[in-house]
């Protein structure tokens, strides 16, 4: 009982920083087909916006405040110019691009330590993050409180803009039927880019957020890739809700595992799990019904 | 947008029928060529006869090449890239006072990559190619276990300024950072001293936090302390809820950090955000340095203590000299650090025995070596020409708001290196 | 030599038996005698690497298997290897120097086997064979493709990095396994030994490269290719391409340990770090460069890329990162087929021939069921004659 609470919000907790992780990737990867190698190092990209935009402001509150969004524009940014010049002539070779993304995410990440130097450095968090809130005597830190509530926002924003927004009908339509869609008179190109936009912008979000947990290095990105990969893939793709489901299932279960035997083995039976879990389900928690011969 | 056959459908021929005599012959000629040519098998695990690069190392000129070898890039570029510096301070300061037996050093730069087989690969090039008198560097246990055959078989000098897990002493290698008994056995003595009944074991998933949690689990039945908790992250690992909820649980008096590198931001912010601190669960680090502190946030581990044998603080005048002239060519910004002040120790120390012996060759340096002494920025060391440690005192810190360590116990004397812990009782069944 | 080189690339019968004359009177002739001892244990590792290109180009150039979890074969490989040097080391009964030094003094049960020579050459092929087979098969009968197959067998390359690293008593942890003093018997320090086992790497390359090109003009290579490009036309017309899949992640697994195997004694150690995520992908870089298609491709780039990584970084550490980044995403991006299709298209403008170099697996299958119907749409329409 002293243990369970704990271990049951580390797992939310876990589990809502890898949605954030993963939330970007299943629009791009999900939705288009586009697998993001590059999606970690966007997160480093958000992370160092965190830092540079705390060393102009000074304000740890505000500028974790100005950060966020900017965050969001940054990744967004470094999205959209690699679809442009890259991703848009690969749509039709997913696992080319996830080659081509992965030279894409070695080379930021050596940019990232020529411009900042290779050692890591640390973003403060702000007073009101510091600290934990009691609850039924288990300690919940603010920061972790923070995320969880930032990527129930982020879940939120996005599917609003998906369901209820002339964007996210386009995004759909193209979506569903390519040819159809642009019969119709929606640019598809511009609601790719839309997409991309939209999916990296949260890889700078998340990247915000992760320097509330941790350090922030060139590798960040590596450390989380292949677990949101994981996450988007066990999900199921084409639907939100499923990646939802999967990040909240492997935050759960890495700290109940964890719990029980060690951080390694934790981590091993947590892919265990996933590919197992494949077996039964190829296609992830969550399927989209089609006529595909997949 | 046809796709024509013929690249996909080649023309079906005899060619397995040829393919497999072709094979055989080559197998002929590859079993022939070598089979000829070997002339010592079965003799596993003598000496090596290929030490004639004694004869390689050119000390006819005015110069002599001497090699860095450390990681300047991949992960562990962060820690090697500083210690890389103060070797090139030191090797700069010892050219500009006339070099070594007159001679001007000339560097040869390798870059590990932060791989095991890189470092062995790389220092065989420095040994046969550049035919270099020494080796400087090497950080993680496992570039050192991998370079330490290269060095043994070709019989050359390694010099590797990291503290580490003890439990080795090879002919070819000088180590000048602590050995067990100068960092975790007095780090221990200061705990138990302090009253610390109950400890819990924090630690990265490889050899050195394995090794020393195996001698400190030794030495708390020794000395009737409990360990509540052992726990190792994988390296790289981010989430540390999970532990510091097991370590808030446990309700242990301290603390025993053997993280490595990014892992000590992860766990000490979580553990400052679970509302643990210095003064209701001390933390005691053993790689955490100067130079580390800045990327955790001081704000997280201040009051926190560390084990080292140097630090920025220690208050030797050849320590303000080597912090001035570190700033002086590095910035004022930098701040020096145990590792690399073992590796600033370590040129000069190599400069001593080469000068005590009148030699550049392995084996007069080796010889001469016992006994040789410099008076570091950490204060007087003394190499063991037995086990090829040096004699080191052992500070505690505790980390300041400035990002300072400042030392709060020391051993008073320089602690003699016992890398297998022979001289305690307690250790008897290690290793 | 425009030619000369095309002839290498491309499987055709005479040219592939004339680039595989000169490629042995290379490797076996011209590089012991040009090459300092150093040298030649740098291209002896580098031919290890190339093993398992040869088995890359196999199962995604020709098969659309994108496996970016070559390194658990490489790793079973090279550990099953190493064990048996490090248990011949200590002699009979004997027990290696880490396990005394990191854990219990005992050697585990499942590693007993690797004190007999025979039985590791034996597993050394065993092992990564049924692993690969196992989970290929059971992979690939369920339909697991594309995309979900490349992040599952990333995420296994994952899962045995930390494990290896997780059992120190038993693997050596991060350290990994080294120090070995002698390969069968052969003294490992003597350079004569040194260049024996260069020469074998070489023969083992080359009789690789044969068996692929076997492999490739065969049916069962015909019908790979068929699965690559129009898996479900392939089910229709009644094979079963999980068997034709199973075959060649097996075939490219086996490849891939025997290279490991290789490499530890010509290296003198194995770690972690030789088997996690990023050398698994980096184990792809030259195979693209230099034509994932192709027969020699694969091999070519494979021992380039290595090579000027090791010349290059001696010079510029960080230049390197750059140059081959950009190297690498010009090449898949621009020129799917690799270098070799640069080569090939020039023959064909000479010849006036119009047949195209074997094109980028452009249908591996779309991701997701979703846009599945959308891109097959629109790619099958393409492919309409």
């Amino acid at each position: 009982m002293d243990t369970l609470l704990p271990q049951l919000f580390a797992g939310l907790s876990l589990g809502s920083v890898l949605l954030l992780a993963a939330l970007g990737l299943a629009l791009t990867f999900g939705q288009m087909g586009v697998i993001n190698m590059a999606h970690g190092e966007f997160m480093m990209a958000g992370a160092y916006t965190a830092f540079v935009v705390q060393g102009l402001l000074g304000d740890p509150g505000a500028s974790l405040l100005v950060a966020l969004p900017l965050g969001f524009v940054v990744g967004g940014v470094l999205g959209l110019v690699l679809e442009a010049t890259l991703v848009h002539r690969m749509y039709h070779r997913p696992l080319d691009t996830l080659l081509v993304t992965w030279g894409v995410a070695l080379l930021l990440q050596q940019v990232a330590r020529d411009v900042f130097g290779a050692p890591n450095i640390d973003v403060a968090a702000p007073g009101w993050l510091s600290g934990a809130v009691t609850v039924a005597g288990v300690a919940l830190p603010k920061t972790r409180l923070f995320i969880l509530a930032l990527a129930v926002v982020c879940v939120a924003a996005l599917a609003f803009a998906l369901r209820a927004t002339p964007l996210g009908r386009r995004i759909r339509a193209v979506v569903q039927n390519r040819d159809l869609a642009e019969a119709s008179g929606i640019s598809s190109r511009g609601t790719d880019r839309m997409t991309f936009f939209i999916g990296s912008g949260l890889a700078g979000v998340a990247g915000v957020a992760l320097t509330l947990l941790g350090s922030i290095g060139p590798t960040l990105g590596t450390h989380y890739i292949v677990d949101a990969f994981l996450v988007v893939v066990a999900g199921g793709i084409g639907q939100i809700k499923g990646t939802v489901v999967a990040a909240t299932a492997l935050g759960l279960m890495q700290a109940f595992f964890e719990y029980s035997t060690t951080a390694s083995v934790a981590k091993v039976l947590v892919f265990v799990v996933v590919i197992a879990f494949l077996q039964v389900r190829p296609q992830g928690l969550v399927t989209v019904r089609t006529r595909s011969l997949a | 947008m046809r796709r024509s056959t013929p690249s996909l459908l080649p023309t079906r021929t005899r060619g397995p029928r040829l393919a497999a005599a072709a094979l055989a012959a080559l197998a002929v000629v590859a079993a022939g060529g070598c089979g000829a040519r070997v002339d010592s098998a079965g003799s596993a695990g003598a000496a090596s006869s290929s030490a004639e690069n004694a004869d390689c190392v050119d000390t006819s000129g005015d110069t002599v090449k001497i090699g860095f070898l450390n990681s300047l890039s991949g992960t562990m570029a962060i820690s090697e890239q500083t210690v890389h510096d103060s070797l090139q301070l030191a090797a700069k300061e010892i050219n500009a006072d006339g070099g070594v037996l007159g001679k001007q050093l000339e560097i040869v730069t390798e870059d590990g990559q932060s791989e095991p087989t890189v470092f062995a690969e790389k220092a065989t090039k420095l040994i046969t190619d550049d035919c270099v008198a020494a080796v400087f560097g090497g950080w993680t246990s496992a570039s050192r276990k991998a370079m330490l055959p290269v060095f043994e078989s070709q019989d050359a000098l390694l010099f590797y300024p990291v503290q580490y897990e003890g439990l080795e002493s090879s002919p070819n290698i000088f180590y000048t950072g602590a050995t067990t008994n100068q960092q975790i056995v007095p780090a221990l003595d200061y705990l138990a001293e302090q009253g610390t009944t109950s400890l819990f074991l924090v630690g990265s998933d490889y050899v050195f936090p394995r090794t020393a949690n195996k001698i400190i689990n030794a030495y708390a039945r020794a000395h009737g302390i409990e360990i509540v908790g052992e726990e190792y992250a994988p390296l790289g690992h981010t989430d540390f809820s999970t532990i510091v909820n097991k370590v808030k649980a446990s309700g242990a008096d301290a603390v025993f950090n053997t993280l490595n590198g990014d892992s000590n931001v992860a766990f000490f912010k979580e553990y400052s955000n679970a509302g643990l601190g210095a003064d209701e669960m001390p933390v005691l680090s053993v790689s955490i340095a100067e130079e580390e502190v800045g990327g955790i946030g001081v704000q997280n581990v201040e009051g926190q203590l560390t084990a080292w044998n140097y630090y920025q603080t220690v208050d030797t005048p050849e320590n303000a000299a080597f912090v001035e002239a570190f700033q002086a060519e590095y910035g004022d910004d930098r701040v020096t650090s145990d590792p690399m002040e073992a590796a600033y120790v370590s040129l000069h120390l190599w400069q001593q025995m080469v000068e005590k012996a009148d030699s550049f060759a392995v084996d007069d340096v080796v010889a001469a070596a016992d006994g040789v002494s410099y008076d570091a920025p950490e204060g007087t060391v003394v190499v063991d020409g037995d086990n090829h440690h040096i004699s080191k005192t052992s500070l505690v810190g505790e980390i300041g708001d400035d990002g300072l360590i400042h030392p709060v116990w020391t051993s008073e004397e320089p602690i003699e290196p016992d890398p297998y812990l022979e001289g305690y009782d307690w250790a008897e069944d290690l290793g | 030599m425009t030619q000369r080189l095309t002839a290498l690339l491309a499987p055709g019968r005479t040219r592939a038996l004339a680039g595989f004359a000169l490629a042995a009177v290379v490797l076996f002739a011209v590089a012991p005698v040009l090459l300092s001892p150093f040298r030649l244990g740098l291209l002896a590792k580098f031919l290890c690497l190339a093993m398992v290109a040869v088995g890359i180009g196999l199962a995604w150039g020709r098969g659309g298997l994108l496996t970016l979890g070559q390194g658990v074969y490489f790793g079973l490989g090279a550990y099953v290897m190493a064990m048996h040097l490090k248990l011949a080391d200590a002699g009979p009964g004997g027990v290696p120097d880490f396990m005394s030094l990191y854990g219990t003094g005992e050697v585990p049960w499942w590693w007993e086997p690797m004190r007999s020579p025979v039985a590791t050459v034996a597993l050394v092929i065993l092992v990564p064979a049924l692993l690969a087979g196992v989970l290929g098969w059971a992979v690939f009968t369920r339909r697991v493709r594309g995309a979900y197959f490349a992040i599952l067998s990333q995420a296994l390359a994952a899962a045995f990095a930390i494990l290896l690293v997780g059992q120190q008593q038993t693997t050596g942890g991060t350290n990994g396994l080294n120090g070995f003093r002698s390969f069968f018997g052969y003294d490992l320090a003597d350079p004569v030994n040194q260049r024996m086992l260069y020469l074998v790497a070489a023969g083992v390359l080359l009789a690789m490269v044969l068996v692929a090109r076997q492999l490739m003009v065969s049916r069962f290579g015909e019908l790979l290719v068929a699965v690559r490009d129009a898996e479900d036309r392939v089910r229709f017309l009644g094979y079963d391409p999980a068997v034709a899949k199973t075959t060649v992640y097996v075939v490219a697994a086996v490849m891939a340990a025997v290279g490991g195997a290789l490499f530890v004694p010509v290296v003198g150690i194995v770690s972690p770090a030789d088997v996690g995520v990023v050398p698994s992908i980096g184990f792809l870089v030259g195979v693209a460069i230099g034509g994932r298609a192709t027969l020699l491709g694969p091999v070519l780039g494979a021992i380039a890329v290595s090579w000027a990584q090791t010349s290059i970084s001696e010079q510029f550490p960080s230049g390197w990162i750059y140059f081959q980044g950009a190297l690498f995403v010009g090449v898949v991006a621009f020129l799917p087929g690799g270098l070799a299709s640069l080569l090939g298209r020039r023959r064909r403008r000479g010849r006036g021939d119009a047949a195209p170099a074997p094109e980028e697996p452009e249908t591996t299958a779309p991701p997701s069921p979703v846009p599945a119907g959308a891109h097959t749409g629109r790619t099958a329409q393409g492919r309409q004659p």
